[in-house]
């Protein structure tokens, strides 16, 4: 990586966020977010959608990138698009239906008509272009340069060159495959719709929020007091659960220590196997008994996968940036293919969890608002990123972990976004189509 | 939906300004007292969709509403620590029908709520199932239709 000392929009980053504490600028800075939106949202992978979003060919569905407004295709061949809702011609937005079916988009100001795959189709009054043949001068839609896919899990990158997806997930990766094991056939999918929800703070504040295991016994206490759930003693002092840098600013909490300890077929859910006789009885037909007990016991994944995409156990959020001080928060329910009668139970759960009145993420939301106002305040100017910082430890596979409440996770996360953010941007700039 | 109405509108306006006041005033124990037992609490995302199947806004039975009472009531709902000032009004009352014993009835409710985040507009159209319980009239069902239901909303915890 080349560390630019010639820019000073690095050299200041590199004073703002050091290893032990970053400073509350970097929240509010309307400068160093515009530097985000480029080194991060418009390079890296950031996560798009789900590939059972668009099951059938033809397909389509608006997403984001940021405050990128995008329409993820499938197109008759079957193959994924991520393109920009913006007419070639002059602008207009093409795709304004959330999602649909259609092999083509009809720009309503003066009706140039694309493929799902972006390519120009036709242009009324073509003479005025000299004929028909001008579509092979004209441009198509603008397509995010590269797309792929893990897992039906889509990405996208808008910068031409970069490391590879697999490359970009690392360890990642293998947390979505433990996802998706819990389907007896081994996918999830992304059909119940979504929530969103707003907050008035910055994007960070949410991605450092969803791996802290400091939190939940005083955010949540008022639910956990009141439910009998066991979540907060998860997130303890006396809690066996580990918090991971997986690499790449992704990090976990790994609960699998605890589910383990209880020792319970889907016990991490709370959910008896008498109450979902079939799913249980589709999974130990799956992979046998032995194994599927295991997943089972083991449970979901608890990891953000950075810089967007959060998956806690039984649901999921993808976290969209509208301004340094504007964050969506989208949230569906996982639905597991083959797994009818879990899912119901999934939707019910999420439904009282999260959401702009859920039980939970109502008050992670007031944390991160009741943040954003704080960290405007002058003194004392940054915020403290030591806790557990003596205990760190490599595990076996060489990832940093430590305790359940430690912010091991934010460490990670913030050295890799000083990696990204003072790195020189490499060809990231839109091609420029004839 | 067939059967006599045996409420008039003049009693289910009464009715629904009574349950608006008492959500406005965090009257938790009484807002709670006019529910049936099988009560369902709705705000959905998409009116048209399933709520077991898909998400919602809220989708309470009564076991869920109690939880969510009982959550405000421990004074730890961060979300609604100091308890949003709210003011709403409920207009367009209109009786719907019958459906079996109960009576359906169609309002509009806008909803001031000031916070320290800034104030926010909620405007929405309700739909209640009323039921005469031991002579008084209980919910037995509410939705609420937010005009932006499926738009980004902010925090909502307080008692819709
Ligand atoms: S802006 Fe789309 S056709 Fe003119
Ligand atoms: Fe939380």
């Amino acid at each position: 990586m080349t560390t630019t000392d010639v820019d000073p929009e690095a050299a200041r980053l590199r004073a703002l966020v050091l290893p032990d504490r970053v400073h509350g600028s970097v929240y509010t800075d309307a400068e160093i977010y515009a530097r985000e939106l480029e080194r991060i949202w418009y390079s890296t992978w950031v996560y798009v959608g789900h590939a059972s979003e668009v099951p059938e060919p033809n397909d389509y569905v608006r997403k984001t990138i940021g405050p990128q407004q995008v329409v993820m295709t499938r197109d008759k061949t079957g193959a994924i698009h991520v393109l920009h809702n913006r007419c070639s011609h002059r602008g207009n937005l093409v795709c304004d239906a959330d999602r649909g079916n259609a092999g083509s988009f009809r720009c309503p100001y003066h009706g140039w008509t694309f493929a799902n795959t972006g390519d120009l189709l036709g242009f009324p009054f073509n003479q005025g272009y000299g004929g028909s043949a001008a579509r092979a001068q004209l441009p198509g839609l603008g397509a995010a340069p590269r797309v792929e896919s893990y897992r039906g899990f889509v990405f996208a990158s808008l910068a031409a060159d970069g490391p590879t997806l697999i490359e970009h997930l690392g360890a990642a990766a293998e947390r979505l495959d433990r996802l998706c094991r819990l389907s007896p056939e081994g996918e999830v999918e992304l059909t119940a719709g979504w929530v969103k929800h707003e907050v008035t703070a910055n994007w960070k504040m949410l991605v450092e929020n969803e791996t802290d295991g400091y939190h939940p016994q005083f955010v949540h206490s008022s639910i956990f007091s009141i439910s009998g759930s066991g979540i907060g003693a998860l997130y303890s002092d006396k809690s066996t659960a580990v918090t991971r840098a997986l690499g790449g600013g992704h990090t976990e909490n790994d609960l699998s220590p605890e589910f383990r300890r209880l020792g319970v077929p889907m016990g991490w859910a709370g959910t008896p196997e008498s109450k979902i006789p079939d799913y249980v009885a589709a999974m130990r037909a799956s992979y046998g008994s032995d194994t599927a007990d295991e997943i089972m016991i083991n449970g979901s994944p608890h990891v953000m996968i950075f810089p967007n995409l959060f998956v806690a156990e039984i649901q999921l959020f993808q976290i969209q940036p509208l301004a340094v001080d504007r964050t969506v928060q989208h949230v569906t329910a996982i639905q597991f293919k083959g797994a009818p009668d879990l899912n119901r139970r999934l939707v019910t759960q999420c439904v009282g969890s999260v959401g702009p009145a859920g039980m939970l993420l109502a008050d992670d939301a007031e944390m991160y608002e009741r943040n954003q106002r704080g960290v405007a305040q002058r003194q004392p100017e940054w915020l403290d990123l030591t806790r557990g910082l003596h205990r760190e430890r490599l595990d076996d596979d060489g990832h940093t972990i430590g305790t359940a409440t430690d912010e091991t996770s934010m460490r990670a996360m913030w050295r890799h976004y000083l990696e990204l953010m003072e790195t020189e941007r490499s060809g990231a700039r839109p091609s420029e189509e004839p | 939906m067939t059967a006599a109405l045996d409420i008039d509108v003049r009693e289910a306006e009464q009715f629904l300004y009574r349950e608006a006041r008492l959500a406005d005033a965090f009257a938790l124990e009484e807002w709670e007292a006019l529910w049936t037992d099988d009560a369902v609490y709705h705000v959905p995302v998409d009116p048209d969709a399933d709520p077991r199947t898909h998400m919602s806004i809220v989708f309470d039975n009564r076991g869920r509403i109690a939880t969510r009472i009982k959550q405000l009531q421990t004074g730890r709902r961060h979300s609604q620590r100091p308890p949003s000032r709210l003011c709403r009004s409920v207009t367009n009352v209109e009786l719907l029908g019958a459906d079996g014993g109960d009576t359906l009835v169609g309002s509009v409710v806008q909803i001031l709520e000031s916070r320290d985040r800034g104030t926010t507009w909620w405007v929405g159209r309700v739909t209640h199932r009323l039921r005469r319980v031991e002579g008084e009239l209980r919910m037995a069902a509410k939705t609420v239709v937010l005009v932006d239901s499926d738009r980004s909303l902010p925090t909502m915890s307080f008692l819709v």
